[in-house]
C-alpha cells in the first residue's frame, strides 16, 4: 500500500471519499466473516466466492470482503450480501453457485440459508430477531469493513473523530467530553474514562503513556478480540483521542498471543496508520506525535489486572501491586499511565464524533452508552450482542438470545466471566448496569454472559470457576494462592459427597476473608462464584451436603439416572450411546433399564434421550 | 519532607511525608506483622499481614504500601484486622512444612513469632500437599545456600533484595498457584547464574526456607549468640554479627542487621561465607622454632625469648637499618601502634611499614600533599547521595562490594555514572559513559578531561581562586593535552573524554571514587594527585557527597596508616622529622626516638636482597605472595639472619621464616579498625584462640619484653587509650565511645561527634595545592616479544592471597584456580579457548592458567588474579615502583601468551 501520509484533515476526508468512490464502483458485496468463523470454514468459503464470480463475469461488479465478526456466532460461517444485507449462516462453498444465481444476479434471498424464528426465515440482517434487540453503534462497522484495509475504514467515518480531536479540540475539551459522556470503563470495573483520563493528564511526572488493556482473558468474553480483529483503526483511533487526551507520546497494546488474527490485524492496521501519517509525528498536521507499539501477553490470566499488566510490559514477571499508587500516578516505568481497555477506546471516537449529548441519551443514569455482551451456554443465538445499558436479562437471553435450546429452564447466568456471579431467575428483569450488577453480587467484568439452564449443578459451577481463578492465581498474595486453594478443595469435596454441613460456613467465611485480604482483583473476586451462588442456590448446596444429591445431576458421586419406564418409548438411542454398557432393553416395547453397577453417571443418556425418560434418583 | 501527624491506635504519631504507615508504626514501636517487608526494598503487598483498617475507607488496606497522611486514623490490631491476619497465618500454616522441631531457624522465624502471636491453629486448613523438596530446586548442590520449598512463604524478599539491593537478578519466582516457588532463569545451578553468592537472600528469608547450607544442623537460631564486629576483609568494615553456637566455640553463620552502619545489613559472599577459615585444621596452635632447616613446636616461652634475644642482638650489631618491622593492616589498630611502637623503642629503628605500600600509599601521599591529609574525604552514608559518579581505575562491586550496593541505591534513583576502566565492570556496564582506556594512560586522560573543562569554561574559577594555589602553572601544563590527542594515546573517543568530563564537571553533587588501578602504577602518586586536580578544578571537594575518595583495599590499612605503621610518621601522621614530635613520642616512650630515615616494605626486600637488612619480624603479612617479581623475593628473604613470622596460616613466608608465632583472628580477639571512610570500629571476641595461639597485641608485647623493651597493658582496650592520648585526630575516641556507631576522625575531643567529610570550608594543609602532572607511561610496555599488557586485581569471591577465601567452601566451589582474561578476538588469534588452558609469561616468569574469553578486557590487554598460591601472579608481575611511595607496578608489564 503506498499512502502518502496524510497532511490534514481535508486530506484525511479526500481520502475518504476516493474510498467510498472506489467501493461504489460495485454494485453488491459479499461480506464473509473471516476472524471466528475461520474455524468453521470461512477462507475455503471466500475462496469459492471468489472464484465462482470471477467465472461468472461479475467480479467487476460484486465484492467480495473479508471482513470481522458479525456477532451471531452460532450461525457460522456467516455470509452478508449487500446492499440487501441478506444474512446468510452456516454457508458452505457448494451453496456459492446459488447464491450467486439467486441472490446476486437474481437479486432474491436464499430462504434454506436464513435463520429461521417461530418457523419463519429472516432474510434481512436488521430485520432478524437477535439483530432487531440490539444497538449496535460499537460494532457498527464490525463486519462491514475489511478489517486489513484503512481505506474500507476512513470511507466510512474512522479517524474523522480523531481529525476533530486534534485539530478543533482542546486536550481538556476532549476530556470533559468524555466526562459529560458518561462512559466508564468497559473491563469491568467501571470507573469513569473521563476522570481517569484527567487524572492522569494532571499528574506531573514527565512522559506520559498509553496503554490499551487488550489481555482479554476471561473465558466467554470474545469482544475485545472481536474489535481487534474486526475494526482495528477504530480502537487506534480511541487510542489517539485518548492520548492526545492525557499527553502520552507512546501507547502500548498489550494483546493475548492466542489472538493470532487480531496481532495480524492490528499490526497491519497500525503500520496502515503510520504510513497514513495517523501515527508518528505530527498527525494529521495537529503538531501532535504519538505512536503505538503492540505487545503480545504470554498467557497469564492475571496479566489483564492493570498493574500486572503493566509488570509484564516492563519485562516483570507479571504479578499485581498493591494501589495506591494508581497507574494514573505511577504506571509503566513509573510514569503516569492510563490504562483503557479495547472496548472502552473503541467507544470514544463515537462520542467525539456525536458529542457527548448524543451518547449519554443511552443508557442508564449511571452507565451511559452500550455493552457488548459475549453470548454463551445454553442458549439458542450464542455470539456478540451490543444492547444499551440497562437492557435486562430477559431481553439479552430470551429476545436477543433466543432463549434457552431443548425447552428447558432458564435456571441462572454467570455475569463477568470467573469473577462474576451467578444471577438467578428472579433478575431477569432487572435493566443490567455497573451499579446494579453489583448490587445482586456479580460484576458487569468484561460482559460475559454464560447462560445456565435445570441441567445445571450450581455447586459445580462455582467449583469449575474457582478453578480456573485458582490456577491463574499468580500466587503473590496469600489468601489468593492458599485461600482459593482450600475453597476449591471444600468444594470438590461437596461435590464428591464428602462435604459436611460446617464446610458451608467455613467457604462463606473464608471467601469474606479473600475478598477482604485479597491483593488484586483476582483474589478479591474470585470467591464471587461462590459467594452469589451460596446466597441464590443455598438449597442445592444443601442437597449436596446433607441429602448427598446433585438436583442437577451433573456431580457424578452424587448422582443416580434412572429411567422413567411410563415415558420411555424404547428407542434404544441410549443403549446405543452408553459408553460403560450399562443399558439394557430400549427394544421392542420394553423400557430400557440401567444398570447401577455398571452406570459411570456419564449423564449421555439424559442428553440423547429425546423424551426426557432418564431421570436423577 | 514536612512532617506529619496522625493517630496509629489512638497514639499520635509523627512521620515525615512519604513513610509509609508500616515504617512509622515501626519507629514508633508500634510492631505490625510483615512478612514481605524489606525497609531495604520497594513494598511488595504480598504477605497481607501488615492489613490494617483506615478510618473512612472501607476494606483492610497494606500498611506497607500505603502512605501516612496528616489526620489519618489506623488501626492495627482491630478485630477485622485480627480475624483477617489469623486466617492469613493459618493459610500460610496450611501451606507450610511445619517442623521446627527440626528446623534451623527455631527462634529466628517470624511466621513462628506471629503465628504464636495470634494464637494461628494449624488445624483449621487441611495441610496442603507442600512443595517439593529442597534436592529438585535451584540450590541442589550448592555449597552456600540451600532452599527448601517447603519453608517458603513466596514473600519474595531473597528475589527482591536480589534484583534491587545487589542488582544480580539472579532469582525469580516460577510457577502460578500453590506451585510458586524462588528459582532462577531456567531453573539453572544457582552458580551457573549472575548470583554472587552475597547471601542477602538468605538474610532476608523470614523463616528457614533459605539458610546456609553448611549451617544445617550445626545449632538452631535460638542457640546461637550474636556477636557484633567488624568484617576482617576489605576496608568496607561492615559491622556483622558472628552467630556463635557456645557448646561448639564455632561460627555457625554470618549475619547483619539492616540499618547498622556502614552497611545497612547487607554483606558480599567475603563477609557472609567467608569465615571458615577461623576453624580451619590449618590454624597455627603451638610457636614454632626452625632447627636444622625443620620446625620444631616449642613453649612461648622459648619461642618469645629467641625471638627477642635474636632481634635485639641483630639491632645490636647492624643497628637501625639492620632491622625492620612490618605491620599488618589486617590487624587492629592497636596491634599497629605496638608494631611501630614496638620498632621504635625495642627496634630502635623508623623501619616499620605495612601492606599500604602495596596498595594505597600513593593515596596517602598524593591526597596529603594536594589537601593535607590522605584519605576518603566522605562517608559511605554520602554515596547514596551522589549525583554524578566519576569512577575510575576501581571496580566496586567486587572489590568493596557494599559501597557497590551504596552506588547501585544512587543508580536506581538516577545518578549519573563515568567509568573509566580498561575492563567492563559491572558498573561500566550500568556507566552513561565508559571509558575503556589503555591501562596506564589515566594521566593522560584526566588531563585532557580538565583540558576540555577549562576551555570550555565549565571549571569552577571561583572555588579555585579562593581555596587553591598554583592555577596557572597547573594550567599552562594542561594546554599540552588536548582531548583529540588523548583519545589517540589512550585509545578512546575523544567525544567520550569530553562527555565524561562534562557529565562530573556539571553533576552536584560529583564525586570521584578510585582505587588500585590508579595507584598502582609508576606514576601512582601522580595519579592520585591529578584526581585531586580534576575535583579541585570543578570545585567538587569539602561537600557531602562530593569529594576525592580512594576505596581501601583491606579491613584496617587506613588504620595501619594512621598508626604511623610508616617510616615517616608517627600516628595520625605527626612527621618523624619533626624533633618536637620525636620529643613528645619519646618522652611518652620513655626512649630516644631514632631517626634513621627508614623504609617501605620493597625496600626491606630489597635490602635483605643486598644483606644489609639482617632480622625482620612480621606481623600477618605473606611478601612472597604479595610482592612483585616473587623468585626475587624469596632470594631476598632467604638472605636474612633471622625472621620472626606472627601468623595464624604457615604463610608462604613463614615457611622461610626462624620462629613462627601462633596469634589469633579477628573474631578471637578485641580491638578496633579504621575503615576506608576512616570510621574507627569495635571487633570483639567470640571466640576462645585455637591451641595456644594469642591475641596479636599479647604477643608483640611479650616479643618488646623479650627484646629488653617491656610494655604492659591489661587490654586492647588501653593500648588504644595511649595512641589516642599521642594522636589528635583520634584524640576523642575510646572503646567505649565507639562501641555503639565508630566514631569518623578527625575526633579530637571526648565531646567532638566525629568528621563526616573532609575540607569542608578549608583543606587540612590550608589551600589545595594543583600538581603539574605530566604524564609517563608505564616501566615496562608491550612490544612485539611480550605484546600484551597485563593487569592484575581482586575478584569478588577471594581476598588477597586466598588462603583465608579459599578455605570456605561455597567460594572455593565457585572460583578456585587462576585464570587469565583476554578478549574473545585474542583467544581466536592465537588457536586458544574458552575455559581451555594458556601460558601467560612476563620477563620475570611464566604460568599456565585457566582462559577466559570474553570482551571484559580490551584486544591486547589481559587481566589476573592475584589470589592463587600455586599459580601465583606476583611470578610475572613488574618489579618497578612508583617514583615517591614504592608501590609497584602491578596494573601494568608485559605479557605474552601461548598455548600451554
Amino acid at each position: 500500500m503506498g499512502q502518502s501520509r496524510l497532511s490534514g484533515p481535508t486530506d484525511l476526508e479526500r481520502f475518504g471519499a476516493d474510498a467510498q468512490a472506489a467501493e461504489k464502483q460495485y454494485r453488491a458485496r459479499v461480506l464473509v466473516c473471516m476472524t471466528g468463523c475461520r474455524s468453521k470454514g470461512a477462507a475455503e468459503l471466500a475462496a469459492a466466492f471468489r472464484e465462482q464470480i470471477a467465472a461468472a463475469g461479475l467480479a467487476s461488479e460484486v465484492a467480495v470482503v473479508d471482513v470481522g465478526c458479525h456477532g451471531q456466532c452460532a450461525l457460522a460461517p456467516v455470509v452478508v450480501v449487500e446492499p440487501a444485507d441478506f444474512l446468510y449462516g452456516g454457508v458452505k462453498p457448494e451453496d456459492v453457485e446459488e447464491i450467486i444465481q439467486t441472490t446476486l444476479v437474481g437479486g432474491k434471498p436464499i430462504e434454506r440459508l436464513c435463520q429461521k424464528v417461530d418457523g419463519q426465515p429472516s432474510t434481512v440482517f436488521s430485520d432478524a430477531p437477535f439483530y432487531a434487540g440490539q444497538a449496535r453503534d460499537v460494532l457498527a462497522q464490525c463486519g462491514r469493513v475489511d478489517p486489513q484495509r484503512i481505506e474500507d475504514a476512513v470511507a466510512r467515518g474512522t479517524y474523522a473523530a480523531a481529525a476533530k480531536a486534534l485539530t478543533e479540540m482542546t486536550a481538556e475539551k476532549v476530556i470533559e467530553e468524555v466526562r459529560e459522556a458518561g462512559l466508564r470503563g468497559r473491563g469491568g470495573a467501571g470507573f469513569p474514562t473521563g476522570v481517569k483520563w484527567g487524572l492522569c493528564r494532571d499528574t506531573d511526572g514527565g512522559d506520559k503513556y498509553l496503554i490499551c488493556n487488550a489481555d482479554e482473558g476471561d473465558p466467554g468474553a470474545f469482544m475485545d478480540r472481536a474489535l481487534l480483529e474486526g475494526v482495528p483503526h477504530q480502537v487506534i483511533e480511541g487510542m489517539i483521542i485518548a492520548a492526545f487526551a492525557i499527553g502520552a507520546a507512546k501507547g502500548f497494546i498489550y494483546v493475548r498471543a492466542e489472538y493470532p488474527i487480531a496481532v495480524e490485524h492490528m499490526t497491519l492496521a497500525l503500520n496502515q496508520a503510520r504510513q497514513c501519517g495517523l501515527l508518528g509525528s505530527d498527525i494529521l498536521g495537529s503538531g501532535f506525535d504519538f505512536d503505538i507499539e503492540l505487545r503480545e501477553g504470554a498467557g497469564a490470566f492475571v496479566c489483564g489486572e492493570e498493574s500486572a499488566l503493566i509488570a509484564s510490559l516492563e519485562g516483570h514477571r507479571g504479578m499485581p501491586r498493591p494501589r495506591p499508587p494508581f497507574p494514573v500516578q505511577s504506571g509503566y516505568m513509573g510514569k503516569p499511565t492510563t490504562i483503557n481497555n479495547v472496548e472502552t477506546l473503541a467507544n470514544v471516537p463515537g462520542i467525539i464524533a456525536a458529542g457527548a449529548g448524543a451518547y449519554a441519551a443511552v443508557g442508564t443514569d449511571g452507565s451511559k452508552g452500550t455493552k457488548v455482551f459475549a453470548l454463551a451456554g445454553k442458549v439458542r443465538n450464542t455470539g456478540l450482542v451490543e444492547v444499551p445499558m440497562g437492557a435486562t436479562l430477559q431481553e439479552i437471553v430470551f429476545d436477543v438470545g433466543g432463549g434457552i435450546g431443548g425447552d428447558r429452564e432458564f435456571k441462572a447466568v454467570q455475569m463477568g466471566g470467573p469473577s462474576g456471579g451467578c444471577v438467578p431467575g428472579e433478575f431477569l428483569d432487572l435493566p443490567l448496569d455497573y451499579d446494579s450488577v453489583k448490587d445482586i453480587g456479580a460484576i458487569m467484568g468484561s460482559g460475559g454472559l454464560v447462560v445456565m439452564d435445570e441441567r445445571t449443578c450450581m455447586v459445580d459451577v462455582a467449583r469449575f470457576f474457582l478453578e480456573f481463578t485458582q490456577s491463574e492465581s499468580c500466587g503473590k498474595c496469600v489468601p489468593c494462592r492458599v485461600g482459593t486453594r482450600h475453597m476449591l478443595d471444600m468444594l470438590q469435596r461437596i461435590c464428591d459427597g464428602e462435604g459436611q454441613a460446617e464446610d458451608l460456613d467455613e467457604l462463606d467465611s473464608l471467601a469474606a476473608e479473600i475478598k477482604a485480604g485479597a491483593l488484586c482483583g483476582l483474589g478479591q473476586t474470585a470467591p464471587n462464584p461462590v459467594l452469589t451462588t451460596l446466597r441464590y442456590f443455598r438449597a442445592e448446596y444443601d442437597a449436596h451436603v446433607t441429602d448427598h444429591k446433585c438436583p442437577a445431576g451433573v456431580c457424578k458421586k452424587l448422582t443416580t439416572f434412572v429411567v422413567e419406564t411410563e415415558t420411555c418409548k424404547a428407542c434404544g438411542r441410549c443403549v446405543k450411546v452408553c459408553p460403560s454398557g450399562a443399558i439394557t432393553g430400549g427394544a421392542k416395547k420394553v423400557p430400557a433399564e440401567i444398570d447401577q453397577n455398571k452406570c459411570i453417571t456419564c449423564g449421555i443418556c439424559r442428553e440423547t434421550c429425546p423424551f426426557d425418560a432418564v431421570a436423577t434418583a | 519532607m514536612a512532617d506529619i501527624t496522625f493517630t496509629i491506635n489512638d497514639t499520635s504519631v509523627a512521620t515525615e511525608a512519604g513513610t509509609t504507615i508500616l515504617a512509622a508504626a515501626l519507629a514508633n514501636g508500634i510492631d505490625i506483622p510483615h512478612l514481605c517487608n524489606d525497609p531495604r526494598l520497594t513494598p511488595t503487598g504480598a504477605c497481607r499481614l501488615c492489613l490494617v483498617e483506615i478510618d473512612g475507607q472501607a476494606g483492610l488496606h497494606t500498611a506497607c504500601t500505603r502512605l501516612a497522611e496528616p489526620g489519618m486514623i489506623v488501626q492495627t490490631e482491630s478485630e477485622a484486622v485480627v480475624r483477617s491476619r489469623k486466617t492469613t497465618l493459618e493459610l500460610l500454616l496450611s501451606e507450610h512444612n511445619i517442623c521446627c522441631t527440626t528446623c534451623d531457624a527455631d527462634g529466628d522465624c517470624l511466621l513462628q513469632d506471629y503465628a504464636y502471636r495470634y494464637q494461628a491453629c494449624e488445624e483449621r486448613f487441611a495441610s496442603l500437599e507442600t512443595a517439593s523438596e529442597p534436592a529438585d530446586t535451584y540450590t541442589v548442590g550448592h555449597k552456600g545456600i540451600i532452599y527448601d520449598p517447603s519453608k517458603c512463604v513466596r514473600c519474595q524478599r531473597c528475589v527482591k533484595v536480589c534484583g534491587e539491593v545487589e542488582m544480580a537478578e539472579a532469582l525469580t519466582l516460577k510457577g502460578r498457584a500453590l506451585d510458586v516457588q524462588v528459582s532462577t532463569a531456567f531453573d539453572l545451578p544457582l552458580n551457573d547464574t549472575t548470583c554472587e553468592i552475597c547471601g542477602l537472600c538468605v538474610s532476608a528469608c523470614p523463616t528457614g526456607a533459605l539458610w546456609e547450607r553448611e549451617a544445617v544442623g550445626q545449632g538452631r537460631a535460638k542457640d546461637l549468640t550474636k556477636v557484633r564486629t567488624t568484617c576482617t576483609y576489605c576496608g568496607v568494615g561492615c559491622q556483622l554479627d558472628l552467630n556463635v553456637n557456645p557448646a561448639t566455640n564455632r561460627i555457625v553463620r554470618i549475619t547483619s542487621e539492616p540499618g547498622c552502619l556502614p552497611n545497612d545489613g547487607n554483606l558480599c559472599v567475603k563477609g557472609r561465607f567467608g569465615f571458615h577459615f577461623v576453624h580451619s585444621p590449618e590454624r597455627l596452635t603451638v610457636p614454632l622454632i626452625r632447627e636444622n632447616g625443620e620446625f620444631r613446636e616449642a613453649s612461648w616461652d622459648e619461642a618469645l625469648t629467641l625471638a627477642g634475644k635474636r632481634l635485639a642482638e641483630l639491632g645490636e650489631q647492624h643497628g637501625p637499618d639492620g632491622l625492620a618491622f612490618l605491620s599488618s593492616c589486617r590487624c587492629s589498630n592497636e596491634e599497629n601502634f605496638l608494631m611501630q611502637k614496638i620498632a621504635r623503642t625495642a627496634g630502635k629503628t623508623n623501619n616499620v611499614d605495612q601492606c599500604a605500600t602495596t596498595c594505597h600509599a600513593p593515596t596517602v601521599a598524593g591526597l596529603a600533599s594536594a589537601f593535607g591529609s590522605g584519605a576518603m574525604t566522605n562517608s559511605i552514608g554520602e554515596v547514596k547521595d551522589v549525583d554524578t559518579f566519576f569512577i575510575i581505575g576501581s571496580n566496586p562491586t567486587d572489590a568493596h562490594p557494599i559501597i557497590g550496593m551504596e552506588m547501585k541505591k544512587a543508580i536506581r534513583r538516577g545518578a549519573k555514572v563515568v567509568v573509566c576502566d580498561p575492563r567492563k565492570t559491572w558498573m561500566a556496564r550500568h556507566a552513561d559513559v565508559h571509558i575503556q582506556h589503555i591501562p596506564g594512560t589515566d594521566n593522560y586522560l584526566i588531563n585532557a578531561m580538565m583540558n576540555h573543562l577549562i576551555e570550555q569554561g565549565l571549571h569552577d574559577q571561583a572555588f579555585v581562586d579562593e581555596r587553591c594555589e598554583n592555577f596557572d602553572e597547573f594550567r599552562e601544563n594542561l594546554k599540552g593535552y588536548h582531548p583529540d590527542e588523548a583519545a589517540r594515546t589512550c585509545g578512546v573517543s575523544a567525544d567520550d573524554i569530553r562527555t565524561a568530563a562534562e557529565m562530573y564537571a556539571t553533576g552536584s553533587p560529583s564525586s570521584i571514587f578510585y582505587t588500585l588501578g590508579i595507584t598502582e602504577h609508576t606514576c601512582g602518586t601522580e595519579n592520585v594527585q591529578n584526581l585531586a586536580n580534576l575535583a579541585m578544578l570543578t570545585g567538587h571537594i569539602g561537600k557531602a557527597s562530593s569529594g576525592v575518595n580512594p576505596l581501601r583495599g583491606q579491613n584496617n590499612v587506613q588504620g595501619g596508616c594512621d598508626m604511623g605503621a610508616i617510616h615517616t610518621v608517627f600516628p595520625g601522621y605527626q612527621k618523624v622529622a619533626d624533633p618536637a614530635v620525636r620529643e613528645k613520642f619519646g618522652s611518652a616512650w620513655g626512649v630516644e626516638i631514632p631517626t634513621n630515615v627508614g623504609g617501605r616494605v620493597t625496600d626491606f626486600v630489597e635490602k635483605a636482597g643486598e644483606g644489609v637488612l639482617k632480622g625482620f619480624y612480621v606481623l600477618g603479612e605473606d611478601p612472597v605472595l604479595s610482592e612483585p617479581n616473587q623468585a626475587k623475593v624469596i632470594e631476598s628473604l632467604k638472605k636474612l639472619e633471622f625472621m620472626v613470622v606472627q601468623e595464624i596460616f604457615m604463610s608462604e613466608t613463614a615457611k622461610l621464616a626462624d620462629v613462627v608465632l601462633p596469634a589469633t583472628c579477628f573474631a578471637e580477639k578485641e580491638g578496633t579498625f579504621t575503615n576506608s571512610e576512616r570510621r574507627v570500629q569495635l571487633i570483639r571476641k567470640a571466640l576462645d584462640p585455637p591451641g595456644q595461639a594469642r591475641p596479636d597485641w599479647q604477643i608483640i608485647c611479650d616479643v618488646s619484653a623479650a627484646m629488653g623493651y617491656p610494655m604492659e597493658y591489661a587490654s586492647a582496650s588501653d593500648v588504644f587509650d595511649e595512641m589516642a592520648s599521642l594522636t589528635p585526630s583520634y584524640g576523642g575516641m575510646s572503646f567505649e565511645r565507639n562501641c555503639d556507631v565508630g566514631l569518623q576522625w578527625p575526633c579530637p575531643t571526648p565531646e567532638h561527634p566525629g568528621t563526616m567529610f573532609l575540607h569542608q570550608g578549608r583543606f587540612t594543609r590550608g589551600k589545595g595545592l594543583m600538581h603539574v602532572i605530566k604524564f609517563r607511561p608505564p616501566a615496562e610496555v608491550p612490544d612485539d616479544d611480550y605484546p600484551f599488557v597485563l593487569s592484575t586485581g581482586r575478584t569478588l569471591y577471594n581476598y588477597n592471597i586466598g588462603n583465608m577465601t579459599r578455605k570456605s567452601g561455597p567460594i572455593s566451589q565457585k572460583q578456585n584456580a587462576n585464570f587469565v582474561e583476554m578478549h574473545a578476538d585474542d583467544v581466536a588469534k592465537l588457536g586458544l579457548t574458552d575455559g581451555g588452558k594458556a601460558r601467560v609469561s612476563t620477563r620475570r616468569g611464566s604460568l599456565v592458567v585457566d582462559v577466559h574469553a570474553a570482551d571484559k578486557v580490551r584486544p591486547g590487554a589481559l587481566w589476573m588474579p592475584f589470589h592463587f598460591v600455586e599459580a601465583a601472579t606476583n611470578r610475572l608481575t613488574n618489579d618497578a615502583f612508583d617514583n615517591i611511595t614504592r608501590t609497584a607496578e602491578y596494573k601494568c608489564c608485559a605479557a605474552k601468551v601461548e598455548q600451554a
